[in-house]
């Protein structure tokens, strides 16, 4: 039992004046995703249509398809981390909120150095061959 | 917060079938939500017969009729009946309407009628709309200025005072903002689609001189971004009036100030 006005319980701890840059950069990195969208199956799709494992190596050794693919995985998961803090503060609250907040980023952060790793090592594994 | 099944104490039971008119051959069935806080029972469903060829065309003549003439204990709230003053909004045939201007003959089947969705509930058909009233009021719906008080009047051109049409015909029924899932979800801090449809109508008043002082009390991932277009206010308001779109306007005088 709280004895506050409705008044005061309706204003609560007041506006943190942000959320606009966020609303903003969600439908900009939206229409980027879109754009990079049919480039990004492009490639994926002629990388899944190649022989063996020297081919795939080589062809993500040419700037195009190696640049599309950390460019739509990095854009894409800044997206994600991004897009999932609108789901928890939509269904979580309190600690639960913090902790889903920073798994999300957590993974996100992983899944885009693993991609920026594995970029590098067909790189370099194919400037050894 | 996010609740995906009832609590034990406000599951729905099923509750008395009041008897027929006698010698009535046109009737229709009503299920009515009931709760009444003085008996600590769980809410249940009461069913009720009304003689349609004795009753007026809108719900709420059924429901004055019930309460006139079947169970004198029923509560809603009720005024001009002429959707004016919202207060009969409620919860009828799934969808939220006021018993007013809501006619029987749009609804197939039996009438089910319950009080607006996820708001406390004071008795039967009657929510309570404290915290709605509140954070209407927190958005202070007044022109405020800050030059000197002309002598006779604050002008507006005709131009500008149309952008108010479907803006100040807002009657504050709450159909809209309860209607929402994101207001139903986290209602305490998010300003719900009525408010701020009243925000943005004063907003976009040419006399009003605190635009920026109202948008920044909006900005807030909370107030106003918790609205994810999902337009169930717009399709839900009796007035025809277009929430969704005055908070999408909100939205884009946000990012013109950044971008």
């Amino acid at each position: 039992m709280r004895y506050i006005t409705p008044r005061k319980a309706a204003v609560g701890l007041g506006a943190s004046h942000t959320g606009t840059e966020h609303h903003w950069w969600m439908t900009v990195s939206s229409a980027a995703l879109a754009l990079l969208t049919p480039s990004f199956l492009m490639v994926v799709g002629t990388a899944l249509q190649l022989p063996g494992r020297p081919e795939i190596l080589a062809y993500f050794s040419h700037p195009y398809p190696a640049i599309v693919i950390a460019a739509y995985m990095t854009l894409g998961m800044m997206h994600f981390i991004k897009g999932t803090r609108i789901l928890i503060d939509d269904y979580l609250q309190h600690t639960a909120r913090k902790v889903g907040l920073i798994v999300a980023a957590v993974f996100g952060w992983t899944v885009i150095a693993t991609t920026l790793f594995a970029m590098a090592r067909m790189l370099l594994a194919t400037a050894q061959i | 917060m996010v609740e995906f099944s009832l609590p034990k104490n406000s599951q729905i039971r099923v509750g008395k079938t009041w008897p027929k008119p006698e010698g009535a051959t046109n009737l229709r069935k009503f299920k009515i939500y009931r709760w009444d806080p003085d008996t600590g029972e769980n809410p249940r469903l009461d069913t009720y017969f009304v003689d349609m060829d004795r009753c007026g065309p809108m719900v709420l003549d059924a429901l004055i009729k019930i309460k006139s003439e079947i169970d004198p204990t029923l509560s809603f709230r009720r005024s001009c009946r002429e959707g004016i003053c919202g207060s009969c909004a409620m919860n009828i045939d799934g969808g939220n309407h006021l018993a007013c201007i809501y006619g029987m003959d749009e609804i197939s089947g039996d009438v089910n009628i319950y009080p607006l969705p996820h708001m406390p509930v004071v008795k039967d058909l009657i929510p309570d709309l404290t915290h709605f009233y509140a954070q209407h009021a927190s958005i202070k719906p007044y022109l405020i200025t800050h030059s000197p008080e002309p002598g006779k009047e604050w002008r507006q051109s005709i131009e500008d005072r149309k952008k108010l049409d479907a803006l100040y015909e807002c009657i504050m029924c709450a159909s809209c903002s309860t209607s929402c899932p994101s207001y139903w979800w986290n209602g305490d801090k998010y300003l719900g689609p009525a408010t701020l449809l009243a925000a943005y109508r004063w907003i976009i008043d040419s006399r009003d001189e605190a635009t920026p002082e109202r948008l920044d009390e909006l900005e807030d991932p909370f107030k106003l971004y918790r609205c994810h277009t999902i337009m169930n206010c717009t399709n839900t308001c009796p007035k025809g009036l277009n929430p969704a779109k005055a908070i999408a306007e909100i939205k884009h005088m946000l990012v013109d100030r950044i971008v």
